[in-house]
């Protein structure tokens, strides 16, 4: 790339020409996808990166959050990679799962394509789509007692997918003998080549009209114009040191709580997130991949300056330390399936660190769990069935006002199935589908509420799983609020209802017809002192059973007894 | 008896067109929008142009009452009565968030959760009655929601798309102690599997009811007070028109309404004139609505979200929203670059150049400095004069100084980003569907967007643009070329091996009985009367469904249903023609069925628009002005637009002027009127 300056508004122009290529490849892939997770919940994401250090150049809007910080490590493994090898050639595409390379989980299929023009290589596009199976011992790999990756799924390291534009069908034999779901599997792999291509295309037409060496240049610009956004956003905090520390309940095999701590120091225009004192890895699949971390703290700070944007000069004036062999960056083969709980964590604790430096800037805890629960059982005709979901809770209060109620993770923005199409395809009655009362964290502005589920089996032999978190430790609340409820789960038998020692964790409990099973999960943290809460508001909450009334008097104070509301 | 007078009432304006079919002529009238009660306005900008109602046959109205009522949170206090567990369902949503970044923002449902309702009823999803429903609950309910102050009801029961008899008797309960017939019922809303969507639908359906029906009410008598005779008829969101009793009854359909008609001349003027394929771009103050029409038919999309969790769900012309107006300000971020929008000046304060308080450059600033928009005469007859002076300071100190760029380039900088940005909403629309853009017409309406049109040409490489002969007044035209339309819709959820042909075909006939009995009881005639049948259908395991388009006749008003073998092959090829492939073994599964029971209106000849006088060019040039394009000042010829005569060729740069809309033709382009009155514009050298 090269260093030359570009006027300001071609710059303007090409920034937008550039992010609508990779919305349209986003927009291919989720019309060509078989799979709902990539169709309906967008489980994907495409990008274009740095030539030499895939870099995150931009990156499509609408794919899952997690994405934004995670790419550019799959990039970065099939660089090494082919500089290893020594024969990269246009129209090779690599194509790999693996976790420990490239970030989040094995479920996650990457393909990487590098962009040669004029014979010179220029840059690198990725796609990225979580397929509904890749092998692995449970179905959709989803395996809660994972000791080794290769419990969770076959495990395919950076390979040739095409070289010099050819498909290579033997990768593609692989790939379909070790999936349950080959025809969707076949699907999602044809939409995310088509994406690459489209990307492709559009960079042709893009360089040819304005020439290499001005794309090249708009993008150095970019990166540029990134990093100083982001260090006037950091600038503008005051100099310091903030630790926060929080727990997960524990990793599915022992119950030990595990540590997650963070300290966030500012000096001048730079931050440094250090994770240090943080638990070591663990046996469960609560592990994750030291991309998988750094992916983490882009998206918390994202969250923090939403104007940001998806570039990697955001994150140069970033500084990450992981200690060696933790949680946050266990080595292979480690499992990593529950990734998604430790990042919540991860995202938990920054909040709760930059809240101390910037109470303007940062909400409270969101409820912190994906409660992965799934049913299954066999129909009376003999036909097995399996409902699989995640379930909602809570936002945080923020500077603004109360935390939305029932929202979903900070990391995902995939919304929740209706009642009526899991009881039109399974066995069960939800009893309640509702708000939680008394779940959000107190505060001026209090978190919004978790949920209560509860699912009655309707028939014989069902078993029922889960994966959750926030059991023991509830989402915590920043400025002075005070945190919220814990997550709860209980589950019916003969002799009446029970909840797993493992609190959030739970693994084939058997359910007969009628019995229920009750899932509570947390609201968000509160912002600020609860006894600044406007009494009219608590009054209110009160009114609506959002609040109990003794509730409210034991945290918000008896003046809310006075209005008239 | 001899006329037709459409009505839009847009967030501005009220646009009127009245057409004479005796005379065979049309006149089009602007008015500001009355608020809060928009008929005031409605009546005045018809009485500019008839003085006598009894002469008219129909007045066609497209609506922003319903979209303003959702916006603004005007309508009505209402309850809601719901199966036991489940009132919180409409508050908690598909478990979404307002924006992807940050995690702020909230949500308040129309119906606060003391008004929200519980109780005992369970219907399952094979339909089967689990728990039959209590009355003396529901009675009990619909009286404290009466003494709550409720003004309507809504009966939102779980799977009542797959059974409706609880929900029938619970509304039955309460039609009977209900002093009004603002009373809706999820199942006979919305027929259709989803509850959030359902209940969001039919909830928001009762919150418009008292607010819709008393503007249309109130509209209607004074229409017949002033001695009008003719049938009285709404704009629906799908593009179709309804008589008023079923507007009262389903003022959810009108949520889109006004857009909808807008979109519906759009692609009937576009079709007239020998281009069937159109992308349509509406430039307003805040915003830029860009709608797609392959083969002269508009794209229907299932539903939409007003705001932040208010879902709609009817079928609506799939209109996609960009915030670059006229209004939008342009600013110079932190890492020194040039964005426009999305904050908007709209048009109060609006513009820098109306002097009315606003100190930020907006894009219809950046037109004003360059000579594009005439200073002494502004469009809507509001201002007598804009303040050019103001406008470019403005872009000088937020847009200028920043990149270091003089007055000029900055506000053909400002005109640059906010062009790409339409372009890019253009790519998008076309490219999403697997459509090529080039092979589409551009029609910009609206007051704003004739000033884009060459850059969407040059911009996104389609071929030519159609600017109609009354772009600021499209929609109000669109309401009198629009058909009579009713959409039906019923969750079947089977495999089509399990299907049972009868009864499939006895709703589908169910469907066309109360369709044609609407039709009938409008008193309209129509020129042909139309079914279409479509499944959403999917393979077993995909959750994503396709429209399958059914060839089932109606003959006589009776249905042949089609065989499951016809189904299939109709399902084959739908999916193939929507993922280039079918699946092996794949088994089948029909989730709902829809149907659109349409009476085609009889359609005004265009031609009646066209110019009729006998002036040439010559006569309609009004001078010469100074308009800068690129990076030079041009000397450009100005015409009155509606006196050139047809045939009229006219090379860039120029610029084309009437009431309400500038048109510009930049350097290189090259400007026609056609037999219509539409000015097509092309490159030079295509435009033999």
């Amino acid at each position: 790339m090269t260093d030359q300056t570009i006027d300001p508004i071609t710059l303007a122009v090409l920034a937008g020409r550039m992010e609508q290529i990779t919305d349209e490849m986003d927009a291919t892939l989720f019309r060509a996808a078989f799979n709902p997770i990539i169709a309906e919940a967008h489980d994907a994401s495409h990008g274009l990166y740095h030539a030499e250090t895939g870099d995150t150049l931009v990156q499509g809007k609408s794919g899952l959050p997690i994405f934004v910080g995670v790419m550019s490590f799959a990039v970065k493994a099939v660089i090494e990679k082919a500089a290893a090898d020594g024969d990269l050639a246009d129209g090779d595409i690599y194509i790999f799962n693996d976790a420990h390379l490239g970030g989040t989980h094995l479920s996650d299929m990457r393909l990487v394509r590098p962009y040669f023009r004029d014979g010179k290589l220029f840059c690198y596009l990725a796609s990225v789509g979580h397929w509904h199976d890749v092998g692995g011992a449970v179905p959709g790999n989803y395996n809660p007692a994972a000791t080794e990756a290769f419990q969770e799924a076959f495990i395919l390291p950076p390979v040739r997918i095409a070289r010099k534009g050819v498909l290579q069908q033997d990768i593609i034999d692989i790939l379909m003998r070790n999936t349950r779901l080959p025809q969707s599997a076949m699907g999602d792999l044809n939409g995310q080549l088509g994406a690459l291509d489209l990307g492709a295309r559009r960079l042709d037409e893009l360089l040819g009209e304005y020439g290499s060496k001005t794309v090249a240049a708009a993008l150095d610009a970019l990166a540029n114009r990134a990093e100083t956004l982001m260090r006037s956003e950091v600038e503008a905090l005051p100099d310091g040191r903030w630790e926060a520390e929080d727990f997960l309940d524990n990793d599915g095999i022992t119950d030990t709580p595990l540590p997650i701590k963070v300290a966030l120091e500012i000096d001048g225009d730079r931050m440094i997130l250090d994770f240090e004192g943080t638990a070591p890895a663990t046996a469960g699949p609560v592990n994750i991949a030291l991309p998988t971390a750094v992916a983490c703290c882009y998206v918390a700070i994202k969250h923090i300056f939403p104007d940001l944007p998806a570039n990697a000069g955001v994150m140069r004036p970033v500084e990450i330390r992981v200690p060696e062999k933790s949680l946050l960056s266990a080595e292979f083969p480690a499992p990593v399936g529950g990734y998604t709980e430790t990042i919540l964590r991860m995202i938990d604790v920054i909040f709760s660190a930059a809240s101390q430096a910037a109470p303007d800037k940062v909400v409270a805890n969101a409820y912190g769990t994906i409660n992965a629960l799934s049913i299954a059982g066999k129909r009376s005709n003999g036909q097995p069935w399996v409902m699989f979901s995640f379930y909602g809770g809570g936002h945080g209060g923020s500077p603004e006002g109360d935390g939305l109620n029932h929202g979903n993770a900070p990391i995902s923005t995939a919304t929740i199935p209706p009642l009526e199409i899991l009881e039109a395809a399974y066995p069960v009655m939800f009893r309640q589908w509702a708000l939680r009362p008394d779940s959000a964290g107190a505060g001026t502005h209090r978190g919004g509420l978790g949920a209560t589920y509860e699912i009655e089996v309707l028939e014989e032999q069902a078993e029922a799983f889960l994966f959750g978190e926030r059991g023991r430790f509830a989402p915590q609340g920043v400025v002075g609020g005070a945190p919220a409820a814990t997550n709860i789960f209980e589950y019916e038998q003969d002799d009446g209802w029970h909840q797993p020692p493992m609190t959030s964790k739970m693994r084939g409990i058997k359910l007969k017809k009628g019995q229920r099973v009750k899932l509570m999960t947390p609201g968000g943290g509160g912002y600020g002192t609860p006894l600044e809460r406007d009494p009219k508001a608590v009054a209110r909450d009160v009114a609506l059973g959002y609040v109990t009334a003794e509730a409210a008097t034991e945290t918000y104070g008896t003046a809310w007894q006075e209005t008239d509301q | 008896m001899s006329k037709m007078i459409g009505v839009d009432v847009g967030g501005t304006f009220t646009d009127v067109f009245v057409l004479d079919e005796a005379t065979g002529t049309a006149q089009v009238a602007k008015v500001p929008t009355s608020r809060p009660d928009q008929s005031g306005g409605f009546l005045e900008g018809i009485g500019r142009q008839v003085d006598d109602l009894s002469t008219v046959t129909a007045v066609i109205h497209g609506t922003t009452a319903g979209t303003n009522a959702l916006l603004e949170r005007k309508g009505a206090r209402i309850g809601i009565i719901t199966t036991q567990g489940l009132r919180d369902v409409l508050e908690m949503r598909r478990r979404d968030r307002p924006q992807t970044w940050g995690l702020r923002g909230n949500f308040e449902p129309v119906v606060t959760r003391d008004l929200r309702k519980e109780v005992p009823e369970r219907t399952l999803a094979d339909g089967s009655i689990h728990t039959p429903v209590d009355l003396d609950a529901v009675r009990k309910a619909a009286n404290e929601l009466l003494d709550a102050g409720c003004a309507a009801v809504a009966i939102l029961f779980a799977n009542a798309y797959a059974n409706a008899d609880n929900e029938a008797k619970a509304a039955a309960a309460v039609r009977e102690i209900w002093p009004n017939p603002h009373v809706s019922c999820s199942s006979e809303i919305l027929p259709e599997i989803r509850e959030y969507e359902r209940f969001s639908t039919t909830a928001l359906n009762a919150y418009l009811q008292p607010e819709v029906s008393g503007y249309l009410d109130r509209l209607d008598n004074a229409l017949r007070d002033g001695g009008f005779g003719g049938e009285f008829m709404i704009v629906q969101s799908n593009g179709g028109v309804m008589d008023t009793d079923t507007a009262c009854r389903l003022p959810i359909r009108t949520a889109l309404s006004g857009p909808a008609a807008g979109v519906i001349a759009a692609g009937y003027i576009a079709d007239t004139a020998g281009f069937p394929d159109v992308i349509t771009g509406d430039m307003g103050g805040t915003s830029f609505d860009v709608s797609l029409i392959a083969d002269a038919k508009s794209v229907l999309s299932p539903q939409t979200s007003i705001d932040f969790g208010m879902v709609v769900r009817t079928p609506m012309i799939e209109i996609t929203t960009i915030g670059a107006g006229g209004g939008s300000i342009a600013w110079v971020d932190k890492g020194g670059l040039l964005n426009i929008g999305p904050e908007s000046a709209g048009s109060t304060p609006g513009p820098v150049a109306y002097g009315q308080g606003n100190t930020r450059p907006t894009v219809t600033d950046a037109n004003i400095v360059l000579g594009r928009i005439d200073p002494d005469n502004p469009i809507g007859g509001k201002l007598s004069k804009l303040d050019v002076e103001a406008a470019a300071a403005a872009i000088d100190k937020h847009v200028g100084e920043p990149l270091s760029l003089g007055t000029y380039e900055a506000a053909e900088a400002i005109l640059k980003v906010a062009n790409s940005r339409m372009a890019g909403a253009i790519r998008l629309v076309s490219i999403e569907r697997g459509f090529d853009p080039k092979r589409f017409a551009f029609m910009p309406f609206g007051g704003g967007g004739a000033l884009h049109t060459g850059a969407m040409l040059i911009e996104v490489g389609i071929g030519r643009a159609i600017v109609p002969r009354y772009p600021g007044v499209t929609s109000a035209l669109g309401c009198v070329i629009a058909d009579m339309r009713q959409d039906f819709v019923q969750t079947i959820n089977a495999l089509t091996s399990a299907i049972e042909s009868r009864s499939l075909a006895d709703i589908m006939q169910r469907h066309v009985d109360e369709g044609m009995r609407l039709l009938d009881a409008s008193g309209t005639t129509f020129d042909a009367r139309d079914t279409v049948f479509e499944l959403d259908m999917a393979y077993v395991g995909q959750t994503h469904t396709v429209a399958v388009p059914l060839p089932v006749t109606v003959t006589g008003g009776k249905v042949v249903p089609p065989t499951i073998e016809e189904i299939d092959r109709a399902f084959d090829k739908a999916y193939h023609d929507t993922y280039g492939r079918l699946l092996n073994k794949g088994t089948r599964r029909v989730m709902n069925l829809r149907t659109s029971v349409i009476g085609r209106r009889p359609k005004f000849d265009l031609t009646t628009l066209a110019p009729s006088g006998t002036g040439t060019m010559e006569d309609a040039r009004t001078g010469t002005r100074q308009v800068h394009f690129g990076n030079a000042w041009h000397e450009t010829a100005i015409y009155n637009r509606l006196e050139l005569p047809v045939g009229s060729r006219i090379d860039g740069p120029a610029i084309l002027v009437q009431p309400d809309t500038t048109v510009l033709i930049e350097p290189g382009l090259s400007g026609r009127a056609d037999d219509y009155g539409n000015t097509i514009i092309t490159r030079v050298e295509e435009n033999a």
